[in-house]
Order: C-alpha cells, then structure tokens, then sequence
C-alpha cells in the first residue's frame, strides 16, 4: 500500500466554519434540537459577525490541517451591523483568488448565507461543503504528512 | 502617502524557490495605511508561502516581523537580531525604500522587494488609492484650482485639456478623469477665467528627477 | 495679418492673398520605402497648398516626419511637417526645428500627440517635456526674437523661419472651453490653425461664431478639416469610438439610404457640400483635407468641391 493511498483511506475531511451568532450558529443549534444529521467533520467557531471573519484566520486554519473553511453568515440585507456578511464575502472572494496563487483549490474556501430559522439548510450546507471537500480530497498542504 | 501593492505571487514565489527560511518584514508607515504591506498583509504572506511550502517536502520556514518604518536607519537597526544570516532571505514589504535600506544596513543578506511602490497617492475610499503627486519639487497646484496637472494629466500638460478630453474622461481610458476638465470647471466656476488665459510657465523639471536622484540636507537638524 | 510675410511658406502666402487655402494629409509609412511617400505624393501635387505630415501619427512608429516631408518637397508638394510634444524633449524639439528648416521646410505644426498607449509601443516612456503652448511660444520666439528657450541668440540669418501652424478642436470636452484653449494658442504666436474633422455643423458653427467675437480670426488662420466618410461603418465607428468626435445622426441616416457600393461616393458628396458652406463661413480661411490611406481620393474631391485650379502665387 502506499504511502499516499493510505492517508486517502484513513483520512476524513476536516472543516472549519466561521458562523455568525446571529444566524449560523442559532441555525446549528436548531438543527442540534431537531436532531437533524450533519457530518460530525464540521468544527464550529462561533464569531459576533462574519464582519469579524478575516482571512488570516482561515489561512491559520489551513496551516493547522484543515481540508475546507466556510463562513456562514446572516442572508444579504440582514446582517445585524449592516454589512459585515457583504465584507465576508469580499474577504472570501479574495481568499480564493490567493489560494489559487499558491496552487490550491479555491472551493476550499466559501461564503455561506442563511438565517436563525434555517436549521434544515444548515445541516444542508454541512452536508454539501464536506461532500464538497470530500471529493477534491486531502489539503494539499498534507500530502506529506507522516503516519 | 507613498502608495504600493503586492507583487504577484508567482513572483514572490521565484524569490524563495530555493530557500529554506526566510523572514517577512512589514513597515508601519505607508504601507500599513494602505493596506500593503503591514502587520496583516505579512502575516497573510507568510501563511501562504508556507501553505504553499507544504505541498513539498521540504516546509518553508517563514517568520514574521514589522518594523515601525523602514526608511529610518534607527528602526533598521532595530532588526539586527534577524540578521547574520539567520535567513536564507529577507522580503521587505515596505516601498522600494525598506529593502534598500535593509540591504544598506545588512549588506551580507539577500534582500528582495515584495512590494511594487506605485506612487505618491490618497485614498478615494477604502480599497480606492489614486495617484495626486509625482513629487516634481516645485508645487503649482494654486495655480491649477488646487489640482495637479503634472501628476493628474497623462501628458502633464500645463495648457489642457488635449483634444483627447472627452465626457470628463482622459483619451488614455475611460477610468481616468480629465483633471483639466476638472481644472477648467474650477477656473469657470471661480471666474477666474482672465488669469487663466496667460500662457502658463514652461517647467523647469531641475527640481524633479531629471535633474538627478535629490536629496534635502537640514543643516539645523544635523547633529 | 496681410503685410510683410514671415517665411517662404506657400501656404502663408495664399492665406495672406485672401485665397481660400487647401491643404492636405500624408501619413509616412512604416518602413524605409520612399516610394509609398512619392506614391501619395503624386495624388497631392497640384490639389493642395501645403501638405500635413504627421509625426508618428496615433503613435505608431513611422518613417521620421522631418524626412517625409523633404521626400514630399522634392516631388513637388510643400510639407507642413508635423511635431508632437510625446516623444521629445526641449532639446530634441529645437535641434529638429532647426534641421527643418535648414532644409527649406516651411511650415511647422505643433501637436501635443496622442498618447502612447493607443500605438504600437504602449510600453514607451513619454517625454510631454513642454506642451503645445509652450511650445508654439518657442518657436515663435525662436523665429521672431532670435532666441532659444535657453535665451542664446541665434544670429539673424540663422533664424528657423517657419509657418506656425497647431489644431483646434471644437468637439472635444469641456465645450466651452474649447475657443479659450483656441485662444492660448492664437496667444501663444500661432499663425494658423487647422480642425479636426467636422462633422457637428451646428456646433462648428457656434466655435467659430464665438472665435470670430474674440477676435481670433484677426490674428490667425482657421482652415476647417474634412474627412469624407467612405462608408456607413466609418461612419459609425467614428460615432462611437473616436474620441473628440461628434458624428450627428443625421450623417448616419443619409448614408444608410444609399447602397454600400454607392456610400463612398455619397461620402465625397457630403464632404463637399460641408466645404461649400466653409467658404461661405466668417472667420474660415480654407480647409483641411484629412483623407488617410485614402490619398488617392483627393483629386475628386478638390474636383467636386471646385477647389482646384490651386493659385500659384
């Protein structure tokens, strides 16, 4: 077996998502309450806004082996301090654009929006980003991690 | 403020491809005001070139550091500690000055310019940096409504506007103002428009680049 | 402006006899072949007064203007050779004008040139060293006062006696200050200036109507420029992509009712009707006749607009 082969069959995604207080994170608890199914692979970092989300926070989350991040935040028009989710975006926008500068996926990063009464679709995106992540594979970054 | 931007990575990346360690050095001053090459923006690098560094078997080592400015021999100096060769190179994230300096100050270490200095500059907004001054050494925007048209004009022109000028719009692109539309609107607006009629000076670019690289000795201030 | 002349320039000469002055365009090549120049040559001699050569026109790098125009003199033309303000500095500029008119140009027409960026050397640095005001007060002054910019004297037999010629354009922005920028320059010792091509009547007619009030027209020739439309396409493209332009639709509609074949010579029609109303118009001297790559045209149209025989004075 190689080497490589058996870090694809030991391996699971690791992702971690920024949520916004407001929203995201409300959204996850419902769905926790309404016992809804979501990879177990998804580490929750709760933030006051995705305002707050900045780009070296998802590149030290990288750096310290995560496969994906995505920030979820409140749906356009309802950001609590008004357009902190449009920055979000902007900043995960141009995220991508440098991941792909340094020879990584850009779907790696994303940019979520949904609100509080939404835990169905949070458990939806869990499900979907990690699918997402599990199909592009390891993070580059750890093609030679040693076992 | 001097205005500057990041060179493309790939670039960036060609300057340590064959180096083990090297260090980020930011500056506080302009850079840092226009979001280039501060505490941030080198903390981002250095993330990146050791998230690309990881893809290969050999990790980059890439350690951080910014100074107050580096275009001050006193903080140069500050930074001794990262040098005798601690470093297989150094990546100044200041305007073309910082590496200069560093390399002035730290002859025996590889230094490499990270940033490309632009120009002389203000922001519109947040993110929006243009260019308002080319530092000719001798300022006559008095005579213009406040507006330069030595660095504002495509073709620095103290007569305009070209036949070029069109909709407020220079001819080189439609992302440029015509500042002598903005001139002439001013001078209108001012009535001032008899002045205006005067053939304006010839300029004397001595006291721009053309009369050589230019320095400012204080005798007051030396010690 | 009539009295004693300035220069040997024909052109001056017919402007100061009250003739109704033609003059003409020729575009130098992109290579070393005199005979492209002689080529166009043949089409000019005879029709126009004095030639427009232009300097590295849209900046594109062409056979030096200062070279062509002598190429055009010795074929029977007179040149009005052309320089812009981009690709050299005070130095190069005077040296040139001296050469110019060591070699028996007549006519010199100052431009500020259109910016690198549109020619075939966009990564070249420019040179806008001094601008076409300043410029045109140079040569003045180098011709009237027997000084250069530096203020040394050039001896009296030495002087570059040359026709001052710049361009108005009455289309481009801010509108109006577009016969203030005329008067700079009139102010500047210009002695004759020449459009850009005219297509906007009723707007030309205002430019002129307010150049002639200041008193403009006393001091310095206007010649109107004409560039007939060879086609609907040329038409619109100039519409819409031609800054300091203005194409009225009304052109557009007259040359979407004619045949594609038939457009051209609908084009030298309109042209000629628009140089008709030239002559009739106070304060315009003559016209300029702007047939790029299309040289070959101006027998017809100097023909269809009875602007040929040409007075040899």
């Amino acid at each position: 077996m190689t080497a490589e082969l058996a870090v694809n069959i030991a391996w699971e995604p690791k992702i971690i998502a920024f949520c916004c207080q407001y929203c995201a994170y409300s959204a996850a608890d419902m769905a926790g309450s309404m016992r809804l199914q979501y990879p177990t692979d998804v580490e929750i970092v709760l933030i006051p806004c995705t305002g707050r989300f900045d780009v070296i926070l998802a590149l030290r989350a990288m750096e310290k082996g995560a496969d994906g991040v995505y920030v979820a935040g409140c749906l356009e028009g309802n950001c609590h301090f008004l357009d902190g989710n449009i920055r979000a975006r902007k900043r995960v926008n141009f995220l991508k654009g440098e991941l792909k500068n340094i020879g990584f996926e850009p779907e790696r990063i994303e940019m979520f929006n949904l609100s509080a009464s939404q835990g169905p679709r949070f458990a939806e995106i869990a499900r979907d980003f990690t699918n997402r992540i599990t199909e592009l594979g390891p993070s580059p970054a750890k093609k030679v991690r040693n076992f | 403020m001097i205005i500057a931007e990041r060179k493309p990575m790939e670039e960036i990346k060609g300057f340590v491809a064959d180096k083990k360690k090297v260090c980020v050095i930011g500056c506080r001053g302009c850079v840092t005001v226009c979001n280039a090459g501060g505490t941030k923006e080198v903390e981002v690098l250095a993330s990146l070139l050791r998230l690309d560094s990881s893809k290969n078997d050999s990790p980059l080592q890439v350690d951080e550091f910014t100074l107050e400015r580096q275009c001050d021999p006193e903080y140069i100096d500050e930074v001794s500690h990262l040098m005798d060769k601690r470093y297989d190179a150094i990546l100044s994230m200041a305007c073309s000055i910082g590496p200069q300096f560093l390399s002035r100050r730290y002859p025996a270490e590889r230094v490499y310019p990270v940033l490309n200095t632009c120009f002389l500059g203000g922001a519109l907004a947040h993110g929006i940096w243009a260019e308002h001054c080319q530092a000719c050494g001798n300022c006559i925007i008095h005579k213009f409504g406040g507006l330069c048209p030595i660095s504002r004009c495509s073709k620095s022109l103290l007569n305009g506007p070209c036949g070029g000028s069109s909709g407020g719009k220079c001819e080189v692109s439609k992302e440029i103002d015509c500042v002598w539309q903005l001139i002439v609107e001013k001078i209108l607006q001012e009535g001032k428009m008899d002045d205006f009629m005067k053939i304006d000076l010839v300029k004397d670019w001595r006291s721009s680049r053309d009369g050589g690289p230019r320095k400012i000795v204080r005798q007051e201030l030396l010690k | 402006m009539s009295g004693n002349l300035k220069t040997q320039s024909n052109l001056e000469k017919i402007l100061t006899s009250g003739n109704f002055a033609v003059t003409g365009e020729l575009g130098p090549p992109r290579s070393a072949r005199k005979s492209d120049v002689t080529e166009k040559a043949k089409h000019l001699v005879g029709n126009v007064d004095s030639v427009n050569v232009t300097d590295n026109q849209t900046a594109v790098v062409r056979m030096s203007s200062l070279a062509a125009s002598l190429i055009a003199q010795q074929n029977g033309l007179e040149a009005n050779m052309q320089m812009v303000c981009r690709d050299r500095n005070r130095i190069a500029m005077q040296s040139d004008i001296l050469g110019a008119a060591a070699l028996g140009i007549n006519n010199l027409l100052i431009l500020s040139g259109d910016h690198q960026t549109f020619g075939d050397h966009p990564e070249a640095k420019n040179v806008y060293d001094l601008d076409s005001i300043n410029l045109i007060r140079a040569l003045k002054n180098m011709r009237d006062e027997g000084r250069l910019m530096s203020g040394q004297e050039i001896p009296e037999d030495g002087r570059p006696k040359l026709f001052i010629g710049a361009a108005y354009n009455p289309f481009a922005d801010p509108e109006d200050y577009r016969v203030i920028r005329a008067a700079k320059k009139v102010e500047a010792g210009v002695d004759f200036m020449q459009s850009q091509c005219i297509y906007d009547m009723a707007r030309f007619r205002k430019f002129m109507a307010k150049a002639v009030e200041m008193g403009l027209t006393e001091k310095c020739y206007f010649l109107a420029g004409v560039t007939p439309l060879k086609s609907l396409g040329m038409a619109k493209y100039m519409k819409n992509n031609v800054p300091g332009i203005t194409m009225p639709d009304s052109y557009i509609e007259r040359l979407k009712g004619v045949a594609k074949d038939k457009q051209a010579e609908e084009g030298i029609k309109m042209a000629s009707e628009q140089i008709q109303e030239f002559k009739e118009m106070k304060g315009i001297s003559g016209v300029h006749l702007m047939l790029v790559e299309w040289e070959h045209m101006v027998p017809t149209i100097v023909k269809e607009a009875k602007l040929v025989p040409r007075p040899q004075l």
